[in-house]
């Protein structure tokens, strides 16, 4: 068992004036004064490849940690999401006490606005050959699926814009979001198409930033006078395209939820708030579907007439805008997942969108490309 | 501008995928299959990702299939159209819709392969629906 002790969304979305390890550092530093800790408590260190240098060495080194334990895995947008999980499972086994996990990235300021360029894979990769000739980028796996979900289900591109409609009525509330401005199911559904049959604004924003967790045991974070975050339950679950018979409307979440909630003892129904990486408007959709919130193929009608608003439907998500509006450091979206679940499980969020009596909340992240290749990480938080 | 004119990537083969991509530049579409369970894969590996046989051989594949899905990339001038192709021999496929309308494509319709050459002699797996007539701009 352990425990999110602490937790910081870095403010800056665009850092030209930063640079990486610093946007690091001042996360880490904004979720040590969070919890109420200090550098030399930590003794385990979790990162992915945005940290820069080779695994975690030059970030300990920068940061003058004093460690014993380290993970780098690497599942693109949800690693952070899978990293709590690994904190806590080394926690349990006596390998550390206090673990952070950090991200940082500039995007922005390292001129990678547009998100349709192609992707900077590694030809070694075994799928690369059977993949870059054809210009697959990102917009594309996204899109190939939105288009065979509407093609099995009849999902329309209203259902899908409701997801951004709900994001945005969360950020107007958000001091730091990017957009601020709620948009209308009409306003998304005539944004200029991008990759059928996503618009412009099924897609995320990119942003500078970061942001920083800290997992502690329990021992620890009892003692520091701050409302009890327990991490109850996790799951991860890598997907792929299974020698070419596959179903791309199935994610990785159906069995990263199946684990944390059998994990946790809790089924969907408990859950009071969800932070669902929202890379895409169909990502979303997918995530809801397969972690039980509703049948497959239900997701279009689930998420209309503002079912995910905070105070008006009956699952509030990303109540901080989530990466659709919000905040998208580094192109990875699991962190803020995390820190905004966190806020609302502690009381913590913006008063406008906090969720009564929110003691329960699930938090899912699919990084790599829904579609092709990706992993689900999954986390339930307890309130104790 | 038509979207033929776009400029392809030459495929990099590697010493497990040589025998694929050098058919090619014979307009034959090879697709592995396993001595050992039957089955057919994609994309083509060494050992069965099904039985782990090593028993894996190339054969000429027939070239139908149906679209499983596809995403039209309006970021890009001239526009193409990703897609998945599910294979009459099982197995699907990532691969380009070309020769086609990108405002008149469906999930399960029919497709035959179309070859597309690339800069270094190789050709690119691509594919057509069936029912496709070239309006007279796209023929000439």
């Amino acid at each position: 068992m352990a425990y999110i002790v602490g937790a910081y969304e870095h403010p800056l979305r665009d850092a030209g004036d930063k640079s990486v390890a610093q946007l690091q550092v001042e996360s880490t530093f904004g979720a040590l004064a969070d919890a109420g800790l200090s550098k030399d408590d930590i003794d385990g260190f979790f990162c992915g490849p945005d940290a820069p240098g080779t695994g975690p060495l030059s970030l300990a080194d920068y940061m003058n940690l004093n460690l014993r334990h380290v993970d780098t895995t690497n599942t693109s947008g949800s690693s952070y999401v899978l990293h709590v999980a690994h904190a806590v499972q080394a926690i349990k086994a006596g390998k550390c006490n206090v673990a952070l996990v950090t991200l940082a990235g500039r995007p922005r300021a390292d001129g990678r606005r547009k998100g349709s360029l192609v992707r900077n894979d590694n030809p070694n990769q075994p799928d690369f050959q059977w993949e870059q000739p054809f210009g697959m980028q990102i917009l594309n796996a996204y899109g190939m699926t939105a288009m065979r979900h509407r093609a099995l289900y009849g999902t329309t591109a209203e259902q899908l814009a409701w997801i951004r409609v709900a994001a945005s009525e969360h950020a107007k509330h958000n001091q730091h979001a990017v957009l601020r401005t709620p948009v209308t199911v009409e306003e998304v559904v005539n944004s200029p198409l991008v990759a059928d049959p996503l618009r412009r604004l099924d897609c995320c924003i990119i942003s500078d930033g970061g942001g920083a967790v800290l997992v502690a045991r329990p021992e620890i974070a009892k003692s520091l006078g701050r409302p009890l975050v327990r991490v109850k339950g996790s799951g991860e679950r890598p997907q792929h395209q299974q020698g070419g018979y596959f179903e791309i409307t199935q994610s990785g979440a159906l069995q990263s939820g199946q684990t944390a909630f059998a994990e946790a003892g809790v089924v969907p129904a408990d859950i009071k708030y969800v932070s669902l990486y929202d890379s895409f408007t169909i990502t979303v959709l997918i995530q809801l579907e397969d972690l039980g919130f509703c049948k497959k193929g239900d997701g279009g009608r689930f998420v209309m007439d503002g079912n995910l608003i905070s105070g008006i439907g009956k699952l509030p998500f990303n109540t901080d805008g989530g990466g659709l509006c919000n905040n998208h450091p580094g192109n990875r979206g699991g962190m803020t997942k995390m820190i905004e679940a966190v806020r609302q499980v502690r009381g913590e969020a913006h008063p406008a969108v906090q969720v009564r009596n929110c003691d329960l909340a699930l938090v899912n992240a699919i990084g790599g490309m829904l579609g092709i290749r990706h992993a689900s990480g999954t986390l339930i938080l307890e309130r104790e | 501008m038509t979207m033929s004119e776009r400029v392809l990537n030459d495929p990099q083969p590697s010493a497990e995928t040589e025998a694929f991509w050098e058919a090619t530049r014979e307009r034959r579409f090879l697709v592995k299959h396993c001595r050992a369970c039957g089955r057919a894969h994609w994309y083509p590996r060494s050992h069965c990702p099904f039985c782990s046989s090593s028993q894996t051989e190339w054969r000429e594949a027939c070239g139908t299939g149906v679209i499983y899905s596809y995403s039209v990339m309006r970021r890009s001038v001239p526009v193409y159209v990703v897609a998945y192709v599910t294979l009459d021999e099982g197995p699907t496929m990532m691969t380009n819709l070309v020769d086609c309308d990108p405002d008149n494509l469906n999930v399960g319709d029919r497709v035959r392969l179309n070859f597309r050459p690339t800069p270094g002699g190789y050709a690119l797996p691509m594919f057509t629906p069936s029912m496709f007539t070239p309006s007279p701009e796209q023929a000439s």
